[in-house]
């Protein structure tokens, strides 16, 4: 029978399948990092059990790491508490690899797993982290679970689940110029909503998609929870071989051969039904600017804030007049009139190398706004770190006025000293403009990395169409 | 994990849609390396005045007198009415605890996240997924009737309403064994250890790479 990419990665990792359906799925990879694995490894130790494989483990700090360079030692003793207790566990128990706070290849978690090469096609993957779905780029199934699955995963290297349905985002035709994968996402869960994947593994296909460098295809994924789906995927193509030759823990040799050759039947089969199909015409897609507290609350660079009557649903209604009024917009606002205070570039959504080139490019000569107090690149690793640097890109930075950071989540999320002040208004490249998300009363817009680039230049959103 | 049989609980209704877990417990609280006492910080933006820190006396913040649990009737309450998309967002099960250590044990809405709805499982918390028109009716009864209560029976997987009416909801079978038995699913799924071990040593023959 025909069978789409998530049956087949579902039904080569299957162990064991209760009456009802639920099932032991094995677990190829573990990424860990210190916020949602204490208490894990906690468990572990109270019930007497030891992790299945260590030899799946990947570790990093990038949660709670400052991204100052200022700090030897992590200086708020919580945080520090966190990096350190990770610390320990590893070293009790042991990792395949670990990238522990200032190793040169330390980074967010979704970022060293794919450029280290320990994301593999075809593999299982989970870390406690919704945006694990970004590894789905790799045709593999990713998800994001909770600490009581964390430890599941340490002591039986499985986990428990049920069969998702899966849904297929077909994305025909060419991207205009100045559009990324971060305004596909943003288009698709304007177009789905955030609840519209729930339920769901979502497969990206079409020839845009086909078109997009790894690094996109992850921004992409990586978004799939945005949409509700716990994982996202995209199939095996030549990209996606061409992006792991040579990665420290990808196959070599004979064994090289042998994955590849497997590797390449991992895509939905000609006939494969799908529950559900979603097609999605590249050409209406056009730079991406949230204006609410969702990521479904989203319009484009030409439109404007809406109010609250344009919708007919009552609960609906009323979230969009909490979120104005957190947002503190006015309705009817032209989008590219909003002025902001802060720029993020970065988190595990856009802090590759591709789009901090995409940024450089549009910050190149130019200088940031006199009303942006603070505008920031945090790439996602220390590789990519380096890799900019060797590209001279941190000086086009740093020239346009921007501070060039260390690896980390950052402002992503806040739980290190980067964050929003209330009422402070940011464009961002990350992921989630949730209230309070970047720090208390901070109000966050999401866009691409040409985006946040063009925004900070004019200090208010601007489409980056003219100015590349 | 405590089990879960039957509840018999004051209702709190929490009246909007896409309610994330950013919101639930933010960011701050998840530098704890404990899992329990993360309750008086639940809806700590919505619930309090001023901006919480970790290691602080919750008790003597400002409370918000406009969030509803903070108001006087809703005291004590163990059932927690919410919207649809509840618990979207971020994985961090410090949302579950939160909401387990203040007070509930069960939640009722229309869709929940998919990960958020998972950790629940883990933690003696029952999220029910109920049809549109029946939580739109609970809603109402819930605003209108002081000291409004729900009764729950995960046995016979039913919602009875004061006035006799029975909500019935679905619950897959397994977790509904593990919920009910307050089962440790670690330990059951180690009672599959040889199965786990014969699916791995094939997996290490036919993808060599993968044990590297």
């Amino acid at each position: 029978m025909a069978q789409t990419l998530y049956d087949k990665l579902w039904s080569g990792h299957v162990v064991h399948t209760e009456d009802d359906g639920t099932t032991l799925l094995y677990i190829d990879r573990h990424l860990v990092h210190e916020v949602t694995s204490p208490q894990a490894y906690e468990g572990l130790r109270l019930a007497g059990r030891k992790p299945w494989r260590t030899g799946s483990i990947v570790a990093t700090a990038d949660h709670n790491v400052p991204t100052d360079g200022s700090d030897l030692a992590v200086a708020d003793p919580t945080s520090r508490a966190q990096v350190e207790t990770l610390d320990d566990n590893i070293r009790t128990y042991g990792a395949l690899a670990y990238f522990p706070y200032r190793d040169k290849r330390q980074g967010i978690v979704h970022v060293i797993g794919p450029e280290n090469g320990v994301t593999l096609p075809g593999m299982t993957v989970v870390c406690g982290d919704s945006h694990t779905s970004t590894h789905g780029a790799f045709a593999c199934l990713a998800q994001g679970i909770g600490t009581s699955e964390v430890e599941h995963v340490l002591a039986t290297q499985c986990l428990l689940q049920k069969k998702s349905k899966s849904m297929l985002v077909r994305v025909e035709g060419e991207l205009g110029r100045g559009v990324s994968a971060k305004d596909i996402a943003l288009y698709v869960i304007g177009q789905i909503g955030t609840a519209g994947g729930t339920g769901y593994a979502i497969e990206f296909g079409g020839s845009a998609i086909r078109a997009l460098s790894m690094e996109g295809r992850m921004t992409l994924c990586n978004m799939a929870i945005e949409a509700g789906a716990r994982a996202g995927m995209v199939a095996v193509d030549q990209t996606t071989i061409d992006y792991l030759r040579g990665r420290p823990f990808a196959p070599r040799d004979e064994q090289w051969d042998r994955a590849v050759e497997y590797w390449r039947t991992l895509k939905s089969d000609e006939s494969a039904q799908h529950d559900r199909v979603v097609d999605i015409d590249a050409r209406r897609i056009t730079p991406q600017v949230t204006w609410g507290t969702s990521p479904e609350m989203v319009t484009d660079i030409c439109g404007q804030v809406p109010a609250p009557e344009d919708f007919a649903d009552p609960v609906q209604r009323e979230g969009v007049a909490r979120a104005l009024q957190y947002m503190g917009l006015t309705p009817r606002t032209p989008i590219d009139q909003i002025r902001i205070d802060k720029v993020f570039i970065g988190s595990c959504t856009n802090s590759r190398i591709e789009d901090l080139r995409a940024a450089a490019k549009v910050v190149q000569g130019r200088q940031i706004a006199d009303n942006v107090k603070l505008a920031m690149v945090v790439p996602g690793s220390g590789l990519v770190r380096a890799q900019a640097e060797a590209e001279g890109l941190d000086k086009v930075f740093k020239a346009a006025g921007f501070e060039w950071r260390e690896p980390g989540c950052s402002m992503c999320l806040g739980m290190n000293a980067d964050r929003l002040e209330p009422g402070e208004r940011c464009a961002s490249t990350s992921n989630r403009n949730f209230e309070g998300r970047q720090g208390a009363g901070g109000r966050t817009h999401l866009v691409s990395p040409q985006m946040a680039a063009a925004a900070a230049i004019a200090g208010r959103f601007a489409d980056v169409r003219d100015v590349v | 994990m405590n089990p879960f049989t039957t509840l018999d609980g004051l209702v709190a209704p929490l009246d909007r849609a896409n309610v994330d877990t950013d919101a639930i417990i933010p960011k701050q609280y998840l530098k704890s390396i404990k899992r329990s006492g993360f309750g008086p910080t639940l809806f700590d933006e919505w619930r309090y005045l001023d901006v919480g820190q970790p290691g602080q006396d919750h008790s003597k913040r400002p409370l918000n007198p406009d969030f509803v649990l903070n108001q006087p009737r809703f005291q004590g309450a163990s059932i927690l009415l919410v919207r649809e998309n509840f618990g979207c967002g971020s994985s961090r099960e410090h949302a579950p605890w939160a909401i387990e250590d203040f007070g509930f044990r069960a939640i009722l809405g229309t869709t929940f996240a998919d990960i958020f709805f998972n950790n629940c499982f883990k933690n003696g918390l029952l999220p029910i997924r109920l049809p549109q028109a029946e939580l739109e009716q609970l809603f109402l009864q819930c605003a209108g009737t002081p000291g409004y209560r729900l009764r729950i029976d995960l046995e016979s997987q039913t919602v009875i309403r004061p006035d006799g009416h029975v909500i019935r909801f679905d619950v897959e079978a397994f977790r509904k064994y593990c919920l009910l038995n307050g089962f440790d699913d670690i330990g059951l799924t180690l009672r599959q250890a040889d199965k786990i071990r014969e699916f791995e040593a094939r997996r290490r023959i036919e993808q060599p790479w993968l044990f590297a």
